[in-house]
């Protein structure tokens, strides 16, 4: 990640995500009454109702379920390392818990550090966590995938 | 409301990458354009309908165009999947006596890199569409669609010669209409294997224009219709979608993101509908992105799900063919306008006078963008 890359605005509902990627963790919203996971994160259980949440933790193992690749025009720091790719991951615990991200050669990798045209649909990768980065607004820690090991 | 209703007046300002005029000029000279192709008085419109997206307000065109009290107006968001929501809507408010007489109108001034939505991203982004997307560099619709693209190739076999394919018959049908921006250029198959890419896998030629000017249409009852000077273009059925658990643009994150709004909006019009997709003789497909259009045979019914991609093989989508789609050029050869151009020519379709006319047209039907909240309307020709 490098300066003038967007980072996401945290919220009431958002925000946990974030803290618990600072503490190496994946962690996914879960109704407290009914168990339904979903993303991304929101105030309320379609499936029940309910307005409990709790954060489980997920083995941060997926795979791709597809990606992109641009490439410019783009937002002047996106276009300095482009073409990239973005990725689409499925989580292996539930497969309509998928995250956006990059797949990367390592956590602070630059977005170009894969080659787009090495990348498969369906390939196993895991979550690692990218050092805080910091725009002024306070630290944010983003996930980020490499090949499973 | 089957039938109850019509378009009675349509008009357009000329296309084109950059126009002087501003937003609210556009709008008013096709709105007064429409209304003189209906024959109607602007003092006789009492009801108004736009795109949540548009920049122009109700009180400057009433007040400029000299409408009488109004006594209905809406608004209907989703960008591109607005559209046949905006002038349902207006039918709909026709059709229970909320007004007699409603313009519903597109303008849109986009050639400036400046006008883009995404040009003034802030440095932090929320909301459920971009939080979670845009940091990672999935920065601008086509980016969006891209990842359901390299998807929907994967699932179903889905080739670039089937998204040239449709690329291919905008051109060929904006190649016989004045109108379209792109009229005057010839596309081959070659030049978009070649162009350069935008968002792997969709290269240029898989987006739609940026295009500057205005269209709108006039909808009455069906029984003053008859009274006009045009061919009447009847609302047979139209309906909106918003499907369960759905996710504008990015919608990554429910159980089957390749099947998207277009099915349960179809659901509901074919329900209110005499007829079905084998009896549709001609349709504009919205097409800000050319996957969009293979998505909405698929999903209107025109074929099995799938089987978009080779419904477009062998000329299947243009004059001709199984299913002639977007006969103006559409949003990616005549002019973008968040699909509005595309009711304009399916209004046209039902009165015969398309540059590419399909032979006895009966039925015909308007999609606004899959991918989206949308909406979709069937018009009839008055037998």
């Amino acid at each position: 990640m490098h300066e003038g890359m967007l980072l996401p605005e945290l919220d009431e509902e958002s925000a946990p995500f974030f803290e618990y990627a600072a503490a190496g963790e994946l962690r996914v919203q879960r109704c407290a009454a009914c168990g339904t996971r979903r993303v991304p994160p929101r105030p309320m259980c379609h499936t029940c109702g309910s307005f409990e949440v709790e954060w489980e933790r997920l083995s941060g193992r997926g795979s791709i379920w597809s990606f992109a690749v641009p490439h410019p025009p783009l937002l002047p720091a996106y276009a300095a390392v482009a073409p990239y790719n973005v990725v689409v991951v499925e989580s292996e615990e539930d497969p309509a818990i998928r995250f956006v991200g990059n797949l990367v050669g390592s956590a602070d990798g630059p977005l170009d550090e894969i080659d787009p045209s090495t990348i498969r649909i369906g390939e196993p990768v895991e979550v690692v966590f990218s050092s805080p980065v910091d725009d002024g607004g306070g630290p944010v820690v983003l996930p980020r995938w490499v090949r499973a090991s | 409301m089957r039938d109850r209703t019509a378009v009675v007046g349509i008009g357009t300002t000329e296309f084109a990458k950059e126009l002087p005029s501003t937003e609210r000029r556009l709008a008013l000279e096709a709105i007064a354009a429409a209304l003189d192709d209906a024959g109607i008085r602007p003092d006789e419109v009492d009801g108004m309908s736009c795109y949540s997206m548009e920049s122009t307000e109700e009180i400057d065109i009433a007040r400029n165009l000299g409408f009488g009290d109004v006594t209905y107006f809406g608004k209907v968001p989703y960008g591109g999947g607005a559209g046949c929501g905006v002038v349902g809507q207006a039918a709909m408010a026709v059709a229970a006596g909320q007004c007699s007489v409603a313009v519903a109108w597109r303008s849109r001034k986009r050639g400036a890199r400046s006008s883009r939505p995404w040009a003034g991203v802030a440095q932090r982004v929320g909301g459920d569409q971009q939080r979670w997307t845009r940091p990672f560099g999935l920065l601008r619709p086509v980016d969006e669609i891209a990842v359901l693209t390299r998807r929907y190739m994967h699932t179903y076999g889905g080739t670039r010669d089937h998204l040239a394919n449709v690329a291919l018959a905008a051109r060929r049908h904006a190649n016989a209409n004045p109108a379209a921006t792109m009229g005057h250029k010839v596309l081959t198959r070659q030049e978009y294997l070649a162009a350069r890419w935008i968002s792997e896998p969709l290269c240029l030629f898989d987006n739609c224009l940026e295009t500057d000017g205005a269209c709108a249409v006039v909808i009455t009852t069906t029984e003053r219709a008859r009274d006009l000077p045009q061919p009447p273009a009847l609302i047979h059925s139209w309906a909106q979608s918003l499907p369960a658990q759905h996710q504008t643009m990015t919608n990554f994150f429910c159980d089957d993101p390749l099947r998207g709004p277009a099915w349960a909006c179809a659901e509901k019009l074919w329900s209110l509908s005499e007829v079905g997709p084998a009896d549709v003789d001609v349709a504009q497909l919205y097409d800000a992105f050319s996957p969009l259009v293979i998505l909405s045979l698929e999903g209107y019914g025109f074929c099995e799900r799938g089987e978009g991609g080779p419904f477009t093989d062998d000329g299947g989508i243009e004059l001709g063919g199984r299913l002639p789609v977007n006969t103006s050029g559409g949003g990616m050869s005549e002019a973008y306008l968040h699909g509005f151009n595309l009711i304009v020519e399916a209004v046209r379709q039902v009165r015969g006078t398309s540059t590419n006319q399909v032979a006895d047209a009966g039925f015909s039907l308007v999609t606004s963008g899959e991918g989206v909240p949308t909406g979709a309307i069937l018009f009839r020709r008055d037998d």
